[in-house]
């Protein structure tokens, strides 16, 4: 049985990489990201499951930071915007839909598009994109722009295959 | 930020997490069962809970469990909302877990955080209180399997320190004739004003509700009014809107009024639907 009761070291792999953090029980995965790593592409919103700011993929599947512990993510798997490098189709799709404006959503959506190309390599309905970006909110309504860069992602990874 | 701290415990298996339940009562801390979280999480950073210790039921092979036998499909308490869906076992489970919060939220959400957390609509209930499900249960006295609808009355009626394991389905139930209709104030992914879940058993009509009332619930009263086939659709609805177990719901969403109003427009929908089909 895994034991953690009071702050301690563990060890997390994000973005291929193992990181050694100390962390009390009760740390939220969003907080040892940004504070203890410098990982600061997740962002604190509503940090209640909300708002989807602060969604990273854990294990393949898009995650709300905010809503899961440090500990918990032990023996997982976390990717965030940084371990995209730049280079994954949502980014650049993201710069030719011009899907963004102040920004601060931008990462979160970032990390639900990506997971829904792990999940479906080949463009879904219509009614699954709508489905998996009312998981995020943008407060300056850039939808129908994000919208755009989901089509541009499957166009983008179509070309490179 | 969580402001107090708590210890985390992963048991491995149902006796470890009982134990360890026991040892930490004994010490005079409150610990609770911990799949999902997402409810246990926002209501700790706002202050709401003070848990001394979660444990994590996530490890145990029993909760994770989903599968399906010659008699029944078996699922795991920390089977995700997303992954129940997903296998498309049980289609009209599928369909509560595909309507309940968000995608990435649904990833996330378990079938027993579902059941036994403190948001009133439940609504992973209203398949399991028309299928005839058991559940399986475990605790500090042991083990028992019981049918869901002696357990879920209103809530989930645990003994101290018991926690779910698992929910068996017949098989029946898996591909039965479903309908399921969720109305909200706004968007797809808010809590409901109104949700039905039907389910035809030998052709006979078994209907259960929530987001109307302030807890789910099956009304087999309902059930036979809807099923009088000597009135019509209209005479149907009203007379089963005089038959809640209590007053609608008044909530921030909607109104008790306007909660009612959904409810016969929603039965309306089904029965006209449903009769449809069967001609």
């Amino acid at each position: 049985m895994l034991r953690h009761e009071r702050k301690a070291v563990i060890s997390l792999q994000i973005n291929g990489e193992t990181h050694e953090v100390m962390a009390r029980p009760s740390d939220l995965l969003l907080d040892v990201l940004r504070e203890q790593l410098g990982l600061t592409a997740a962002k604190p919103g509503c940090l209640n499951g909300d708002c989807g700011a602060c969604t990273v993929i854990v294990d393949g599947r898009p995650m709300k930071s905010c809503l899961m512990l440090a500990v918990e993510a032990q023996g997982h798997e976390i990717l965030t915007v940084e371990g995209l490098g730049g280079t994954a189709p949502i980014q650049k799709a993201f710069i030719d839909a011009d899907a963004f404006q102040c920004g601060y959503c931008t990462s979160g959506f970032l990390m639900v598009c990506h997971a829904m190309m792990i999940r479906y390599p080949v463009m879904p309905e219509e009614c699954v994109i709508e489905e998996w970006l009312q998981s995020n909110i943008c407060r300056c309504t850039s939808y129908q722009e994000i919208r755009r860069a989901v089509r541009r992602m499957y166009e983008l990874s179509t070309d490179r295959r | 930020m969580i402001p107090f701290n708590f210890a985390y415990y992963r048991p491995d298996t149902l006796k470890e997490a009982a134990d360890i339940f026991s040892e930490l009562q004994s010490q005079g801390k409150s610990a609770v069962y911990y799949a999902g979280g997402s409810e246990i999480i926002s209501m700790s950073r706002t202050g709401s809970v003070h848990p001394d210790a979660l444990i994590d039921i996530k490890s145990i092979p029993e909760c994770g469990l989903l599968t399906v036998d010659k008699e029944r499909l078996h699922i795991g308490s920390a089977c995700t909302l997303s992954r129940i869906r997903e296998s498309n076992l049980f289609a009209l489970l599928g369909l509560a877990c595909g309507r309940i919060a968000d995608h990435t939220n649904q990833c996330r959400i378990t079938l027993g955080g579902n059941l036994c957390g403190s948001i009133i609509y439940r609504e992973t209930s209203l398949p399991l209180l028309l299928s005839d499900a058991d559940v399986s249960l475990y605790g500090p006295q042991g083990e028992r399997r019981i049918p869901f609808r002696s357990v879920f009355n209103i809530r989930m009626r645990l003994k101290p320190g018991e926690m779910m394991v698992q929910i068996h389905v017949p098989r029946w139930a898996l591909s039965a004739r479903h309908c399921h209709i969720k109305k909200t104030a706004n968007e797809k992914i808010d809590y409901p004003l109104t949700s039905a879940a039907a389910l035809w058993k030998d052709g006979i009509l078994r209907i259960a509700f929530s987001g109307v009332c302030s807890y789910p619930f099956r009304s087999e009263q309902i059930e036979s009014v809807l099923s009088d086939k000597t009135k019509t659709i209209a005479e149907r609805v009203k007379q089963a809107a005089k038959m809640l177990p209590e007053s609608a719901y008044a909530g921030v969403e909607g109104s008790g009024e306007y909660r009612l109003f959904l409810f016969e427009n929603t039965l309306t929908e089904l029965l006209e639907g449903g009769e449809n089909a069967q001609t």
